[in-house]
């Protein structure tokens, strides 16, 4: 059972909880914005040739394309 | 001398201190207490003293606060779409719903893929879950819940077991059968105990571990077999509406958000919240990492969804249920009953998705990307994939917003676009509206 239920904690107890998860956050390191966007956009650009809701697939391969009706001959 | 009145006083041993003295009648909340005077200041004095700390402890958040963002800005010297922006747009979009599944009978309000990229959970506000092939509709499970409003269910990743959970408090994971003479109720194991409603679900790399969002505020990691629970996460000052693991291959980090507007990283392990996110106005509906595992997105009531890449922000906009992306293409669901898929690179939107006749609850794409499905308070799920990539060079700057019964859809079209009619050759009928941009 989870420790805690958070409508019982007093608004003091959230206080020193955020307090505390703030000062451990203002000595993290942190990396230019710059940077971050070109690494997502190369990831992004990388897998677009696998990515088949960008590409789309052909019907042949697609699971989902509606089977066609049966023939009786 | 006759005429002078006296207080009546207690004369007792004080509560506190034991000392026998004259006695304070204080009454703390309708309980009446017996303190002597000299404890009855101490206790007066305490009081003063917690209300300091508390509005100390609150100056010191909002310091604390406006130094992190200050740090933040000066980090944040470019927005993702001005890098972003020798890159080509993306053609036209155009997805039709492939399935309609019917048989919830009421509000879907969750949803989950199999790994086998075929089969799905779904789970309603009726106390119903069912998987469902996606393939051929047919539904392979049902189970009925002890309780209604079923928020939160996960397939597996074995494939052989389904979670769920919802205004029970608790998670259960039933064994999947095949058997038709075993009763899949028979089987099922609690998993895990909270104090209010199990928001979110999702199992970790293996069917061992399961990790649980609550309204209690916490998040928790339990052993499947043993019901035992090996970590828990507390940090949200609020109900924790979802929850997101990173992928695999990237670590042992999820994401939760909750209704304290805030999205906190977490590290599986340690139960240590990495960092917190405080960006939305309003309540966090639905966070979901990146592929990459270096960024998540967060949608909210506030009507944004915001892409946190490390510590910078974008902000797209509009009114949000539940986002989902695949590298390039960022799914959004509403509660206007449309879908819109944004192109993540150049913060635009690339298309709507139309069919659902109420609002958009949950959203996910199959493992394989072939295609995905929305679930609705319609009480119907869609698969949708797509229909083909077409290149409508030729169409461009012919405006074409449409949205109306299927008759007119399929009139439109012949009409106006006669070239659209020959490439797709398919059942126009299930054509959704297509926007060109």
């Amino acid at each position: 059972m989870p420790v805690i239920n958070v409508d019982d904690l007093t608004d003091k107890d959230k206080a020193v909880m955020e307090v505390e998860q703030l000062r451990k956050e203002v000595k993290l390191e942190r990396a230019l914005v710059s940077k971050c966007c070109e690494e997502i956009q190369e990831y992004i650009l990388a897998g677009a040739d696998d990515d088949t809701l960008v590409k789309g697939i052909s019907e042949e391969k697609n699971p989902f394309k509606e089977k066609g009706g049966c023939v009786i001959s | 001398m006759c005429d002078q009145t006296f207080l009546a006083i207690n004369f007792g041993p004080c509560e506190k201190c034991g000392k026998t003295k004259p006695l304070m009648n204080i009454y703390i909340k309708t309980d009446p207490i017996n303190y002597c005077s000299l404890c009855v200041e101490m206790m007066a004095n305490e009081g003063l003293r917690d209300n300091e700390t508390l509005s100390s402890l609150k100056n010191e958040s909002e310091t604390l606060k406006s130094k992190l963002e200050e740090e933040r800005a000066k980090l944040h010297d470019v927005e993702l779409h001005q890098v972003a922006d020798r890159v080509d747009a993306l053609g036209q979009f155009v997805m039709k719903t492939r399935r309609t599944l019917k048989g919830h009978g009421n509000k879907v309000l969750c949803m989950d893929w199999c790994k086998d990229k075929r089969r799905l959970v779904s789970s309603s506000q009726d106390g119903k879950v069912i998987v469902w092939d996606a393939f051929t509709t047919n539904k392979e499970h049902a189970v009925t819940m002890p309780c209604t409003w079923v928020m939160a269910c996960a397939y597996a990743p074995s494939g052989c077991a389904i979670a769920c959970g919802g205004l029970d408090n608790k998670c259960s994971v039933y064994p999947l059968t095949f058997d038709k003479n075993e009763n899949m109720a028979a089987k099922k194991k609690s998993v895990a105990m909270h104090t209010n409603y199990l928001s979110a679900c999702s199992f970790t790399n293996s069917d061992m571990q399961i990790l649980t969002a609550s309204g209690d505020g916490t998040c928790a990691l339990w052993d499947v077999e043993s019901g035992q629970l090996l970590q828990s996460f507390h940090g949200h000052a609020a109900d924790v509406l979802c929850l997101d693991l990173a992928p695999s291959e990237t670590g042992n980090t999820f994401v939760s958000g909750g209704c304290d507007k805030k999205a906190m990283v977490w590290d599986l392990r340690s139960g240590q919240c990495i960092q917190s996110f405080e960006t939305h106005d309003s309540d966090i509906n639905s966070v979901r990492y990146y592929p990459s595992g270096d960024a998540f997105a967060s949608a909210s009531d506030d009507a944004t969804v915001s892409t946190s890449i490390c510590f910078p922000i974008l902000t797209l906009l509009l009114f949000m249920c539940s986002p989902y992306t695949v590298g390039r293409l960022l799914f959004t669901g509403y509660n206007d009953y449309t879908i819109n898929v944004w192109d993540v690179l150049k913060g635009t939107r690339v298309s709507i998705l139309f069919g659902h006749e109420n609002r958009v609850s949950t959203l996910r794409v199959s493992p394989d990307g072939t295609a995905f499905c929305s679930g609705s308070w319609d009480h119907t799920l869609r698969v949708r994939g797509f229909l083909m990539y077409v290149n409508i060079g030729l169409l461009r700057g012919i405006p074409v917003s449409y949205r109306g019964t299927k008759s007119d859809l399929i009139w439109a079209l012949l009409v106006q676009f006669q070239m659209i009619v020959i490439l797709v050759s398919g059942s126009i009928l299930e054509v959704q509206s297509i926007y060109f941009l």
